[in-house]
């Protein structure tokens, strides 16, 4: 197992690039997901803004 | 066929489709990484020259191969944003720049890595990383354009111009080893005869390869919905949307 760890000698080459790829591929992932919430939230709270305007009227 | 075309490229159809294949997509990625990995990094044996370092390659590979791929589908959503001026391919267009970005951006920085132990240099001025360089200012090009400019209509035309201006590049990129003298590999994958690379490698390469793929389906998805959700804020079905509590 840790001979698995060791690749050769190139551990720090080798385990800091798939290091990278994962946080980069998962900040793809999470950014777009929250931003998309985000916009969900903004949407529904305007519309029981509107809402409640249109039953004082 | 058009009516398949005209429906996909309605905003609410597009919108719940994506939706629904978000999760499938995940699954397959997951997968497909997973055995990947595996391949690459447990079974494929060192190599010859290379040791265990060639093993940056699963990665280095795929994102460079993403990269270019990206970018001909950013100039095609172009053609089609000039043409016929389908709203659906300015989203694609530009929901796909920061993916581009971030697969260029990682096939620069694992390439660097790999150059690091293997040519003693983390960089050199090379035809190859240069032009990969090249691609990345395209990309963060076509981003800083599309936040430029307001009306995002004409934004979409402006952006849909450089994508398809910068698609010369593309070519450069992939003949660049063979045209100019450069430490950089020569093709190992895409050559017409025998690829030059054991099969043990090879399977795991083009599992990441369709890997990466799957991702950046889903993560366009994703980012197209948000954008659409953007858009069309004050549109029915967005509305309609917001009533309900199934999203």
């Amino acid at each position: 197992m840790s001979e698995f760890f060791a690749m050769g000698g190139y551990a720090s080459y080798v385990w800091s690039s798939y290091g990278l790829t994962a946080i980069v591929l998962c900040l793809n992932w999470y950014l777009p997901r929250r931003t998309h919430q985000q916009i969900l939230r903004q949407l529904k709270r305007r519309h029981s803004k509107q809402s409640s305007l249109d039953r004082k009227k | 066929m058009f009516l398949w075309f005209h429906k996909f490229g309605s905003a609410p159809h597009f919108y719940r489709i994506a939706g629904k294949w978000i999760p499938w997509l995940t699954a397959l990625f997951l997968i497909l990484l997973t055995t990947g990995l595996y391949g690459g990094l447990v079974l494929a044996p060192p190599d010859y020259q290379q040791g265990d370092s060639y093993r940056i390659i699963f990665i280095h590979v795929p994102a460079a191969w993403m990269s270019l791929l990206i970018y001909v589908l950013m100039a095609f959503c172009g053609v089609v944003i000039i043409v016929w001026r389908m709203k659906l391919a300015e989203v694609v267009l530009i929901c796909s720049a920061p993916i581009g970005a971030s697969f260029t951006f990682l096939a620069l920085a694992t390439g660097s890595i790999w150059g690091k132990p293997m040519w003693g240099t983390w960089w050199v001025w090379d035809a190859r990383l240069t032009s990969e360089l090249i691609l990345l200012f395209l990309y963060l090009g076509v981003i800083g354009l599309h936040n430029a400019i307001d009306d995002k209509r004409i934004a979409a035309r402006a952006v849909a111009i450089l994508a398809i201006v910068g698609v010369v590049n593309i070519p450069i990129i992939h003949y660049s080893v063979e045209w100019w003298n450069s430490l950089h590999q020569g093709p190992t994958v895409t050559k017409f005869d025998k690829p030059s690379i054991h099969w043990s490698m090879l399977i795991p390469l083009l599992l990441m390869a369709l890997a990466f793929q799957f991702y950046y389906a889903l993560t366009l998805f994703q980012r197209c919905r948000g954008e659409l959700l953007k858009r069309e804020r004050n549109s029915k079905w967005v509305n309609e949307l917001s009533e309900g509590n199934d999203v």
